[in-house]
């Protein structure tokens, strides 16, 4: 089990650093992971780290990248559901950047 | 002699039920565990077969799968982990038709 | 592409939480949504207890997946068959179930019901049509 330090606390996480217990994750947690990619989370970001973690709530998985397309798409509107704009906030992948920053699990069907 | 004898199967699974609550005598107690709880649902097909058992099922296995307790057929007993174990204990063999 | 897209069915016929099936399928269904093939899903037999609402598993330590169902839309699953004879034996309503929807992104969002009841016969009607079976 790997971990990571934020603001003094520990959180365990995976091999891939994604959270072991997505009920740790707080948003200290969360830049420290985007630090380590050299990603600065700016609003835009956290806008889709919140959707991720709305979504996760209430249907217990990780949206694909094309559900989270079309749902960021209808929430926050069109000019932001698409994968240009998804992939300029996260480059390694909307899906499994966002997830991992979100302290989801990695998106089932992601490899 | 009293023999305590535990389904974990659905009974539209297979025949586990049917077996358990035919071969029971007067004295013994029938344990819906897991899947076997769907058989003490009252307007389910199998309950018919739970008619003069002595029956409890486990309350933990009803909620996971969304069965509430006004479902049950009539005279059904619930009970918890703790109830399981006292079944155990108050019978003098335990039966598992797996 | 249009001529090479599939119809693919996935066949549940066994309940939640007593055997790994019904949570090993869902995820194999979420997976395969993303090849945008013309995907369907059956639940028969003891299968139709997968959608059974008010699902609480704390008291049996596992992961109640039963709200991922809801998800299925999202991933434009929008063909969900639940055979009749199935929930009549097991003494079950349509009202016992999940009220499955999607919404049509080309009705501005309109929610549409994806729950088909179907009997035996016209399930076997839908099975026949299919190019590829999965069971579970």
């Amino acid at each position: 089990m790997s971990s990571i330090e934020a603001n003094g606390k520990t959180y365990e996480t995976d091999e891939e650093g994604y959270l072991a217990d997505l009920n740790t994750w707080d948003k200290d947690v969360a830049a420290v992971m985007a630090g380590i990619d050299d990603c600065e989370l700016t609003d835009s970001h956290w806008e889709v780290i919140n959707f991720l973690r709305e979504y996760y709530e209430e249907y217990q998985i990780a949206p694909a990248v094309r559900v989270l397309t079309k749902a960021i798409g209808k929430k926050l509107g069109k000019d932001k559901g698409n994968s240009k704009y998804l992939y300029e906030l996260f480059p390694y992948g909307p899906a499994k950047q966002a997830c991992k920053y979100a302290g989801l699990p990695k998106p089932t069907g992601c490899v | 002699m009293s023999m305590l004898h535990l389904v974990n199967k659905s009974p539209y699974e297979n025949g586990n039920l049917n077996t358990a609550s035919s071969i029971m005598k007067s004295g013994d107690v029938l344990l819906l565990i897991e899947d076997g709880v769907y058989g003490a649902v009252k307007s389910g097909k199998a309950s018919a077969m739970l008619e003069g058992c002595a029956v409890s099922v486990m309350g933990p296995d009803l909620a996971a799968r969304g069965i509430t307790e006004d479902k049950l057929a009539d005279g059904v007993n619930v009970v918890d982990y703790a109830g399981f174990v006292e079944l155990v204990e108050k019978n003098d063999k335990v039966q598992s038709w797996l | 592409m249009a001529e090479e897209t599939k119809k693919f069915m996935y066949i549940n016929r066994k309940a939640p939480y007593g055997t790994i099936y019904a949570w090993e399928a869902l995820e194999v269904v979420l997976i395969g949504a993303a090849f945008e093939q013309d995907v369907s899903v059956t639940f028969m037999d003891d299968g139709v207890y997968q959608l059974v609402k008010g699902q609480d598993t704390s008291g049996i330590g596992m992961k109640n997946f039963s709200p991922t169902y809801a998800a299925l839309g999202d991933f434009e699953i929008t063909k969900i068959y639940v055979e009749k004879e199935s929930l009549e034996e097991r003494g079950l309503t349509l009202d016992d179930l999940q009220h499955l929807v999607w919404e049509d992104e080309d009705e501005d969002w309109a929610e549409k019901d994806s729950i088909r009841l179907v009997n035996r016969a016209e399930l076997g009607d839908v099975l026949a049509d299919q190019d590829v079976l999965f069971n579970f």
